[in-house]
């Protein structure tokens, strides 16, 4: 069994699972946030009564991320509403906004706070859910009526995917990120190459990525249709959860005995820097071939591409240098935004860099990420090009319908920033 | 059984994301409070492209201006329908605007789950793409448990897939009837 079988096996207590089999599994952890808690919960009480409780709430995780920082009425009714869920219900794992709990964006807030364990299932009401599958895990999005179910019950029913194996040979070039890799993969599969199946992740590349950056690999799964992304856990990630969470966990691996539908296997030496251009994340094409379009705006921020991994690659660039265009930068986290102040290069932290640099700071959520309401910071106003680090660039993402989004590593869009137009980060690095 | 659909049809092309189903700036309001539920209805594909919006000739919206539901019953697309995000406002805003079936060549999981197991709209999948048989604005009626959809402008039938996995589901009238009526949860 491929490790996304092993894992669904295990949850609905088979000794074997197959592609196409309809399971019910045992869920460890619910994730929910301002957009979804609301209407999930409201569902929750339609159907299990007024006065019910959840199946387990230690288990439930509520990450308030996606509008925090606007004025609009109606986003900070959904905060409210989170409140009242987290009292009546006495949920321990509220990260209330305006308290020092208050993390920021909720796939890599689960990473921070432990809740991202090897072996387990986890189900969120964000597509981007996936994200967690970097730590060996099944995760994967579901809707408001699933998540009531699942608060009610424990369980979902699970198709049981099919696994593509995606494998980058050799080492990773120093001008390439793991949002480069993921990039080549869409671009090579399409935007629904893998609807409905698992997409897991191997080769020497991807294990030289640290830990945050092979969640950029599984946080795309869902840009090209898949279910979940997955990746075996290796020491890195056992630290990495060993650092944050007592919770024990059985991890799965690789087996001899997994049956991939199919295997694509790509050297990285011979991958270049990309973009997916206006308005589809397969739209792939090498910087080199877009290199001198014009920008009016640069965005380094979200689940995707605001780790701080993400800053540090930008502020290699960006050091010593002045943006020739309005340029964001959003922390995922809180926790990464405190970072960006006490993580140097040379003798400047990453947050002097950005702003000797000239760039615009922004408190930690999704931001611009989803467009938001009109007030979010760095939100695409007009018909503007736009180079982001973020994963989705369909029309109206980023918030005007008129905005046409270029998505990019880090480095491209710091070398971009620079410039002005899109530009290969290796004219930059050399 | 599941009810058959009649009206007119809308027709959309690949990859319609949730996005442009219902975007993001409109999930701030209630999907309970009738007077903001209505909003739902009314900016149901509002970010399609407009030179998309309503296939072949496109510039059709979908909702007519400061409507809240639409006059088309059907949706017709082709690949891939539904990708993005997973809001489940998506396939509740199409039911709002008064959607009772999407005929699409293929879907995003997701969405696909969201309109069934939130018993929102009967999510057919077309054996071929239909988005040049059907035009927006052709009378069709959609049949899933015989699986048809029949063209009354042309007088053409086309075939669609079986139900599959989700038929019960379906049937029942989304996920917590299902399993009250299997006894998964308790009957009320
Ligand atoms: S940062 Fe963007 S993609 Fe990630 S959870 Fe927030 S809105 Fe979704």
């Amino acid at each position: 069994m491929t490790l996304t079988e092993q894992i669904l096996a295990r949850a609905s207590g088979r000794d074997r699972v197959q592609p196409g089999d309809n399971v019910w599994v045992n869920v460890d952890t619910l994730l929910t946030h301002d957009v979804c808690g609301p209407p999930a919960y409201d569902i929750f009480k339609r159907e299990f009564g007024e006065d019910a409780r959840f199946w387990d709430g230690d288990r439930v995780v509520v990450i308030p991320d996606h509008y925090i920082f606007t004025e609009d009425v109606h986003a900070h009714r959904n905060v409210v509403a989170l409140r009242q869920m987290a009292a009546e219900q006495g949920l321990k794992h509220f990260y209330d906004v305006g308290t020092p709990r208050y993390k920021g964006v909720c796939h890599m807030a689960l990473a921070e706070e432990g809740f991202n364990r090897p072996g387990e299932v986890l189900f969120g009401t964000d597509s981007h859910t996936c994200t967690s599958g970097a730590f060996g895990m099944f995760a994967t999005g579901v809707g408001n009526t699933d998540a009531a179910f699942i608060l009610g019950t424990g369980k979902l029913w699970v198709k049981v995917p099919p696994t593509l194996r995606f494998v980058f040979e050799g080492a990773l070039p120093e001008y390439l990120t793991a949002k480069d890799l993921i990039l080549h993969v869409i671009g090579e599969i399409g935007i629904d190459g893998a609807t409905y199946a698992a997409m897991e992740f191997d080769g020497e590349a991807v294990y030289a990525l640290p830990v945050h950056e092979r969640m950029t690999l599984t946080n795309m799964a869902i840009e090209a249709g898949g279910k979940n992304g997955i990746l075996a856990p290796d020491e890195a990630i056992l630290d990495y959860v060993r650092a944050r969470t007592d919770v024990d966990f059985t991890p799965v691996y690789t087996r001899p005995d997994a049956a991939y539908q199919r295997t694509w296997t790509f050297d990285a030496a011979q991958i270049e820097p990309l973009v997916a251009k206006p308005h589809r994340p397969d739209n792939r094409a090498a910087v080199r071939e877009v290199a001198g379009t014009k920008l009016q705006r640069a965005y380094v921020g979200s689940c995707t591409g605001g780790k701080l991994e993400d800053f540090e690659a930008a502020a290699r660039l960006l050091r010593g240098h002045e943006v020739r265009i309005p340029t964001f930068i959003v922390p995922a986290t809180r926790l990464v935004g405190e970072q960006l102040k006490t993580t140097f290069v040379g003798d400047e932290s990453l947050h002097d860099v950005f702003v000797n640099a000239g760039c615009h700071i922004g408190d930690a959520s999704c931001g611009a990420c989803l467009g938001g309401p009109p007030d979010t910071f760095g939100r695409a106003q007009d018909a503007e090009n736009v180079v982001s680090t973020t994963n989705r660039n369909f029309p109206g993402r980023m918030g005007s319908q008129g905005a046409a989004v270029y998505l990019a590593s880090p480095l491209t869009v710091a070398a971009s920033a620079l410039t002005g137009v899109l530009t290969d980060p290796r004219d930059y690095l050399n | 059984m599941l009810a058959t659909t009649s009206g007119l049809a809308y027709v959309l092309g690949d990859s319609i994301d949730t996005d442009q189903i219902i975007p993001a700036r409109y999930l701030v309001y209630s999907m309970t409070v009738p007077e903001e539920r209505a909003k739902y209805g009314q900016y149901a594909l509002s970010a399609v492209p407009i030179e998309q919006a309503g296939l072949p000739e496109g510039g059709i919206p979908f909702v007519g201006e400061g409507e809240t539901t639409s006059r088309y019953a059907v949706i017709v697309a082709g690949e891939n329908f539904g990708c993005g995000s997973s809001r489940e406002h998506a396939p509740f805003a199409l039911r709002e605007a008064g959607i009772g079936a999407v005929v699409a060549a293929s879907y995003a999981r997701i969405f696909y789950r969201n309109a069934v197991d939130g018993g929102f709209v009967v999510p057919c999948e077309s054996v071929e793409n239909l988005t040049v048989a059907v035009r927006t604005g052709d009378e069709v009626t959609v049949d899933p448990d015989s699986g048809t959809i029949t063209n009354h402008t042309t007088g053409q039938t086309h075939a669609l897939r079986p139900l599959g996995d989700v038929a019960p589901i379906l049937h029942a009238g989304g996920l917590f009837a299902y399993a009250r009526q299997s006894g998964m949860i308790a009957a009320r």
